[in-house]
């Protein structure tokens, strides 16, 4: 099976503060740490167990610039088969639909059996794989959490639903499919598979190759566009404890109790 | 041989007879003994690299200490000595034997007062082997000492096995004590003049015994004891090598190829340098074949006397590892996997197979194991081996990949930014009191203070960190810190397995030390202090704080104010500082250097403290267990009457606060670094005796 997963560079938020930069429009980004989106990471270890059951390959595709290389790096060194690196300028400022443009015109050069994305990326909408599916006319599967292949024509997914219920669906190949995470328990990649990949060639085709008409994508043809972004006030909901750890500690369990958390 | 009562011709057939069966049982013996050793052996030689051969009198050095000496066995008082009188019968039986199965036992030309004072020792080894035998039978049978249970996990316990070579022991003493006791009989029948045979000794006995049995059967009995002797010593010899009695053949090469240096990791693979590591296709151990030689030597060795395991902290809490049957499995699989006959299939992957992630993740690298072994089998290196081996597979458990990649890019576990790193010394009531210099570029010093991660980013642990700077502020030492270019020290990185990652945070710390020009550096953290002496190279001296304090109260610089509060102090040995460094006394005289300080130890002190619940990495790790170490450790100190635990790590001060909550323990026990109590304790302006009275009276 030929697998493709559209992967993303995001800040890890476990090892970064963010901050809201001084415009008032976007977070600092001078001392960021950058990883790969953690539900792609997912995707791509689906992608891998499922070709190590049937066989095929996993290529891992993003679109950014030089320094979202690491992340397919990475991947490779996971295990990933190819990684491909869409960078033009003319993406920049893309929206979520401008990005699926971009993919969409990746996926109609290539043949994939299954494409695989993040449910959602860390600083995004959950809107690139729906989208892409609409636009290549594939089936779509969101917060898939379980993958069995039935045959080379169709996939059973289990999906989480609302209050933890799984739902259990038949789909047909070709298809789009957001991963969830929990769905597996991604391998380790340690720097010695990163240096071991180092020279692997990664192809970077650009909006020409791909036949992308410039002005489909880009900041230009982007319909949503971000004004603002801010770090919520904090309602009056919100009851800040103030005290030692341990008295916190001891509030938190009363306060619990007393709402009916704890039994 | 037998003065008989035969005639010549007779005699002299029954004697070439004998020659021949004796013959015949020799060469076969020596035979089947030397096949079968071919065929252990042969996965040594499929093994990975070790470098063994190097100062080889400090190796015969440990030889005469620890196999000839038998060093560790009295550490279990019992079972201890009667090793040790088991031993030195053998040691000087095997001079008697060899001479026995050589024929050479009549024509031994030694000096009459030698040979007899050598009949004395011999006669009385025999009976004592023989003895322990009897005592070790009742032991396996009746006593059963609990740590030579198996639990049902690893298989069945195989006491007849034990029973049936001990058995076979004292069938050698006894075929050896009738050879000599019948021709003793026979002679003192003839009237003729007796060989000595030493008083109340096996022999000796059993000459009363055979005193009125004919001469004929004498002959026979004489003859028997002979061949009873030859037998079962030949049986033994090829039998051993099926099971722990192996260690009789092994321990000698164990004892002498054993690790010489505490704290030290053994190298990816051996002979190969740091910078040609990337050529190494796969790191670690993932099959049989990628152990050393040595350590499945090891495996050979291990006599299954459970010490390891009677010790291991992780068994202790029902952690699904067990150092006794690492060993012992390993060892079923290299005689499953090497048989006598047949060819030998190798490859298998061990882990999923042989052992389980769990089981290799539970180790806390204390060091317990490898401090009780009377063999000196390793186990920490194996462990890391096999960690490397699954880092390699990308086989890391989730709980440890988050801070794994946090170390990557951040340089430490929990993810926090490097312009932090040095924050701990800028609060605000802190900075005013005690200013620390940070190296980077602008300032020098004669000492780094190597502060490691936990102690830089966690609020309880900074205190250690002001503590330890005031201590050195106090003795006027020009010191500073490396802030954001000190990334970890990496200690637990190598120890879980990530050598990559450790070399590449060791060499931007080695970079960041020399940049600094320090001549010596000083840490309060024992994984630190490991890493820095053991682990890095060509950096200046590295002091733990509890030297440099135990130096500077034997010097009379460093004065403390008296404890006044009535609490009772036991120091819990952090295992960095203790067991891999041997730092056992420096905390204790410093302890004891304060006035009015009233110590217990733990029963389980020094070389045998009982580990926290393991440090660095291990904090994230979640172990399967029935409870937690640290748990039982701030137990064993309620046992000793103790309510402080003094301590001498950032670890161990996680784990045994933790502990203290979850024993239920809170209000009635309490932890403190040693660090920490010192800054409490120091008297800053030298007292006049007047106002010593005050404060204690205050």
């Amino acid at each position: 099976m030929e697998i493709l997963v559209c992967a993303r560079r995001v800040p890890d938020t476990s090892e970064n503060e963010i901050q809201i930069n001084p415009a008032g429009n976007d977070i600092e980004r001078d001392d960021l740490v950058y990883s790969i989106n953690e539900w792609d990471n997912y995707a791509v270890e689906e992608a891998l167990q499922i070709v190590a059951r049937v066989g095929g390959s996993v290529t891992v595709v993003t679109v950014g610039g030089q320094d979202d290389e690491e992340i397919l790096r990475r991947e490779m060194a996971m295990g990933a088969t190819h990684g491909v690196l869409i960078a033009d300028d003319a993406f920049a400022g893309s929206d979520a639909r401008g990005i699926a443009t971009i993919l969409k015109a990746f996926v109609q050069k290539g043949r994939y059996d299954l494409i695989l994305t993040g449910v959602q990326a860390d600083d995004g909408g959950a809107q690139v794989g729906g989208m892409l599916a609409a636009m290549l006319d594939y089936p779509f599967a969101s917060l898939v959490n379980g993958i069995e292949v039935l045959d080379a024509k169709k996939l059973k997914v289990t999906r989480e639903i609302a209050g933890g219920n799984r739902e259990v669906s038949e789909i047909d190949l070709p298809c789009v499919l957001s991963i969830q995470t929990g769905i597996n328990e991604p391998r380790y990649v340690g720097m010695r598979g990163i240096r071991q990949v180092a020279s692997v060639p990664i192809p970077t085709p650009s909006a020409a190759e791909l036949g992308i008409d410039p002005a489909t994508v880009g900041h230009a043809a982007a319909k949503v566009k971000r004004v603002d972004y801010f770090v919520p006030s904090l309602g009056k909901g919100a009851e800040m404890l103030e005290g030692s750890r341990e008295e916190n500690i001891d509030k938190v369990i009363e306060l619990l109790a007393a709402k009916g958390g704890l039994k | 041989m037998v003065e008989g009562i035969q005639s010549v011709p007779q005699v002299a057939s029954a004697l070439v007879q004998a020659r021949i069966l004796f013959l015949i049982i020799h060469v076969l013996g020596v035979g089947c003994f030397g096949y079968i050793m071919a065929r252990r052996l042969a996965p040594l030689f499929r093994a990975e690299r070790d470098l063994r051969f190097d100062r080889p009198w400090e190796r015969l050095g440990k030889v005469g200490k620890f196999w000839l000496g038998q060093w560790r066995h009295p550490r279990y008082r019992g079972a201890g000595i009667m090793h040790i009188l088991v031993f030195a019968g053998f040691i000087l039986l095997a001079t008697r034997a060899f001479a026995l199965v050589l024929g050479l036992a009549d024509s031994v030309a030694v000096p009459e007062s030698v040979g007899h004072i050598y009949d004395v020792v011999k006669d009385y080894a025999t009976t004592i082997v023989f003895l322990c035998m009897a005592v070790a039978v009742f032991r396996r049978l009746v006593l059963k000492p609990p740590r030579y249970a198996v639990p049902t996990r690893y298989g069945k316990g195989h006491p007849a096995d034990a029973v049936f070579l001990l058995a076979l022991i004292a069938l050698l003493m006894v075929g050896d004590s009738l050879f000599a006791a019948s021709k003793v009989a026979f002679q003192a029948q003839l009237g003729q003049r007796e060989d000595f045979l030493a008083v109340l000794s096996l022999p000796w006995a059993l000459k009363h015994v055979l005193l009125s049995a004919s001469l004929p059967a004498l002959q026979e009995i004489h003859f028997g004891g002979f061949l009873l002797h030859d037998l079962t010593f030949f049986f033994l010899l090829c039998y051993r090598p099926f099971g722990i009695q192996f260690h009789v053949e092994t321990s000698l090469f164990s004892v002498f190829f054993a690790k010489l240096d505490r704290g030290t990791l053994k190298p990816v693979r051996w002979g190969v340098p740091d910078d040609q590591l990337e050529q190494v296709k796969s790191f670690g151990v993932k099959t049989f074949e990628n152990f050393t030689w040595k350590h499945m030597l090891d495996f050979y060795s291990c006599a299954d006397c459970g010490r390891c395991s009677d010790n291991c902290p992780a068994n202790a809490v029902g952690r699904p590892l067990s150092p006794r049957f690492l060993t012992i499995k390993a060892r079923d699989y290299a005689f499953r996997h090497y048989p006598m006959f047949g060819k030998a299939t190798n490859g298998q992957a061990l882990i999923g197979n042989l052992y389980a992630e769990d089981e290799i993740w539970s180790c806390t690298t204390c060091g317990a194991c490898e401090e009780e072994c009377p063999l000196l089998v390793e186990y920490i290196d194996k462990i890391v081996d096999l960690r490397r081996g699954m880092v390699d597979d990308g086989n890391v458990p989730q709980s440890l990949q988050k801070p794994l990649k946090s170390l990557e890019s951040r340089g430490n576990p929990y993810g926090k930014m490097e312009k932090k790193k040095a924050d701990w010394v800028r609060n605000k009531e802190f900075e005013p009191t005690c200013k620390v210099k940070i190296l980077d570029g602008k300032n020098g010093a004669d000492t780094l203070y190597f502060v490691d991660s936990i102690t830089s980013y966690d609020d309880r642990m900074q205190s250690i960190g002001r503590a330890t700077v005031r201590i050195l502020d106090h003795l006027g030492v020009n010191f500073g810190i490396l802030g954001g270019a000190e990334k970890d020290s990496g200690h637990e990185v190598r120890r879980f397995g990530e050598e990559t990652l450790f070399m590449a945070l060791r060499d931007d710390n080695v970079e960041a030390i020399k940049e600094s020009g320090v001549q010596r550096i000083v840490t309060a953290d024992p994984h630190a202090y490991n890493a820095l002496k053991h682990d890095y190279k060509d950096i200046p001296p590295v002091e733990h704080i509890s030297q440099v304090i135990a130096r500077e109260v034997k010097a009379g610089k460093l004065k403390f104010e008296p404890t006044d509060n009535g609490s009772v102090y036991t120091y819990h040995d952090p295992c960095y500082l203790g067991r891999h460094n041997q730092v056992y006394d420096d905390p204790r005289d410093v302890l004891d250097a304060i006035p009015g300080m009233k110590r217990v130890e733990m029963k389980r002190c020094r070389d045998r403290s009982f580990c926290c619940g393991g440090g660095g990495l291990m904090l994230f790790y979640e172990p399967k267990e029935e409870q937690r170490i640290g748990v039982r450790r701030v137990e064993m100190a309620a046992e000793a009457g103790a309510n402080v635990i003094v301590t001498a790590c950032p670890f161990c001060m996680v784990n045994i606060e933790d502990a203290i909550k979850v024993a239920g323990l809170e209000g009635k026990m309490t932890a403190i670094d040693l660090a920490e109590l010192v800054d409490q304790q120091i008297a800053r302006e030298a007292p006049k005796e007047s106002e010593t009275a005050v404060l204690v009276g205050g």
